[in-house]
């Protein structure tokens, strides 16, 4: 019993150092100044040109001609369109996912029938690595656009296929009993109880997929693109501008973190109640 | 107060439960719980149904409530036969079945909502059951954010707004301290004073049993028979001091000495 409760704190004392409080002002600093150790040391290896055989920085662009290629990169016309066909299609093969991978999931969840039918075939999908049907997604869809879309949808589908299915699993079932007592139709039983019940889950499940879409873009953009932050960064590589892979990399880092973010935000707007059970646990 | 909501309440129900038999689990590990039982509830009655832990006591309330199919024999509800549940048989289970994402009022207007009355009469409804029940008040809040008698007293309310002509109550103050289980005791006849409706109580608590109800039914052990019928002749209002009645204590006596045999 007292262990439980120990756990319990060092957990509870866990959330509240994380984002919940803003740290203090010394801590911001030592964090900044971290931040900006790792800057000088990347400069400083570049400058001297460290080379230990196996690595080498005699190629690696510095930060000093990062933050340049960084600077005429947001002027330029061209980062607009780079930008909106990467999120457009981010967004397109996200969706897709979302609508399929939830749909299926709830489904699959709660009927044992759907599960043997839908999820062996699923399952056999599964371990094959999104990047990994690049090569057959060109050769299925004429359009490289929608290959590319496909790629993303199949990166973004199993974690939220997966977590969708564990939440509605895990969905009480004596809520359940107890919302068929109080007269609920089956169609009503999963507006009210099974959906926001694994709600969560859902949105755990949306946020990853939302991480490894923007990954498995990027891969595909490099490989079938002609616009697209992927492509742009692989662009600079056989065009030999070497800064702008770094601008390429940071702004992927940027827009895969933003995106994520924004899901968890939209998840927590959208369960309220879900802190309170946690936090009284 | 509590004005329309409660006094247009359905009559109250008989229950006949006819030579049930009930098997759970698994083909492979079927489990006889029940076995040919009999038993019959006037309407408005109060029942405290009794017995050693894991006799089968929340199967029959569950088969009551329509969730469980019967293996063999039938139970009838007002000569109707129970094949699934119903809100006019509302079940109260020991705690933690509010919907954790709904706030209290929407949890006690849950019922309305599934009968498709528009969102202001059922909350206006919902708002006078929550007085009735002493939560007043607390409509805006989450259930995480109640204590767990508070969470039982919504609960009964989600429930009683159905207007059930029976009430299936599973170990409901099971969970709670003694002192709010006994505050939640008296509650309980009070609204059920107000209410009248049949209610079949399971729980492995002796003097709550007494407490509450008119008859105590005793299961024995698994699968389960009725072992003894007993009435509860005490008056009404009870209140603590009831439990003091030397018929209290004698039927008290008569009821662990059972209990001692059958386990």
């Amino acid at each position: 019993m007292a262990a439980t409760f120990e756990l319990h704190d060092r957990r509870e004392s866990a959330r509240r150092r994380a984002p919940l409080f803003a740290p203090s002002t010394q801590r911001r600093a030592w964090r900044a100044a971290s931040l900006a150790a790792c800057v000088a040391l990347w400069q400083l290896a570049v400058h001297f040109r460290l080379s230990a055989g196996f690595i080498t920085f005699a190629n690696v662009p510095a930060p000093s001609d990062a933050l340049p290629a960084l600077w005429s990169l947001l002027h330029s016309p061209k980062l607009p369109m780079h930008l909106a066909a990467s999120i457009w299609r981010v967004l397109a093969g996200f969706c897709t996912a979302a609508v399929v991978g939830v749909g299926l999931g709830l489904a699959i969840g709660r009927y044992r029938a759907v599960e043997d039918t839908v999820l062996p075939a699923l399952e056999v999908l599964r371990p094959i690595p999104a990047v990994a049907w690049i090569p057959l997604a060109i050769l299925m869809f004429p359009s490289s656009e929608l290959s590319m879309m496909f790629i993303t949808f199949i990166g973004a589908l199993f974690p939220i296929l997966l977590n969708t299915v564990h939440g509605v699993e895990a969905v009480d079932p004596r809520l359940v009993a107890t919302a068929r007592s109080l007269g609920t139709r089956p169609l009503a039983l999963y507006t009210e109880v099974v959906l926001p019940g694994a709600a969560p889950a859902i949105f755990t499940g949306l946020a990853i997929g939302m991480g490894t879409a923007w990954f498995c873009l990027v891969t595909a953009e490099m490989i079938a693109g002609q616009y697209g932050i992927g492509y742009f960064t692989w662009e600079s590589y056989t065009l030999q501008n070497y800064p702008d892979i770094v601008v390429g990399m940071a702004l992927i880092g940027a827009l895969g973190m933003g995106s994520s973010v924004l899901v968890k935000r939209l998840g927590v707007a959208l369960t309220p109640w879900y802190r309170l059970q946690e936090t009284r646990r | 107060m509590s004005s329309v909501a409660i006094e247009a309440v359905n009559a109250p129900a008989r229950v006949n439960v006819r030579a049930l038999s009930v098997e759970v689990g698994p083909p492979h590990a079927r489990l006889t719980t029940l076995q040919g039982l009999d038993v019959d509830i006037e309407p408005g009655q109060f029942v405290c149904v009794l017995g050693p832990s894991g006799c089968g006591k929340s199967t029959l309330l569950g088969a009551i409530a329509g969730h469980i199919a019967a293996t063999e024999g039938t139970i009838a509800v007002d000569d109707e036969t129970v094949d699934r549940p119903h809100p006019e048989r509302g079940l109260v289970f020991q705690q933690h079945t509010l919907f954790p994402w709904k706030r209290v009022i929407d949890n006690v207007a849950f019922g309305l909502k599934m009968k498709g009355i528009g969102a202001s009469e059922r909350r206006r409804q919902a708002t006078e059951l929550l007085e009735l029940v002493g939560l007043g008040g607390f409509g805006a809040h989450y259930p995480a954010q109640l204590s767990g008698g508070m969470q039982q007293r919504v609960e009964i309310a989600r429930v009683l707004i159905n207007r059930p002509r029976v009430l299936l109550m599973d170990e409901p103050f099971g969970a709670l301290d003694a002192q709010t289980r006994r505050m939640m005791q008296t509650l309980l006849l009070d609204i059920w004073a107000k209410v009248r409706t049949t209610v079949v109580f399971v729980t492995h608590d002796i003097e709550e049993a007494l407490f509450l109800a008119d008859r105590i039914l005793m299961l024995s052990t698994r699968p389960a028979r009725v072992i003894a019928d007993i009435p509860v002749p005490l008056t009404r209002p009870r209140r603590d001091e009831s439990t003091l009645d030397p018929a209290f204590i004698d039927i008290k006596r008569q009821c662990l000495a059972l209990l001692r045999d059958v386990a």
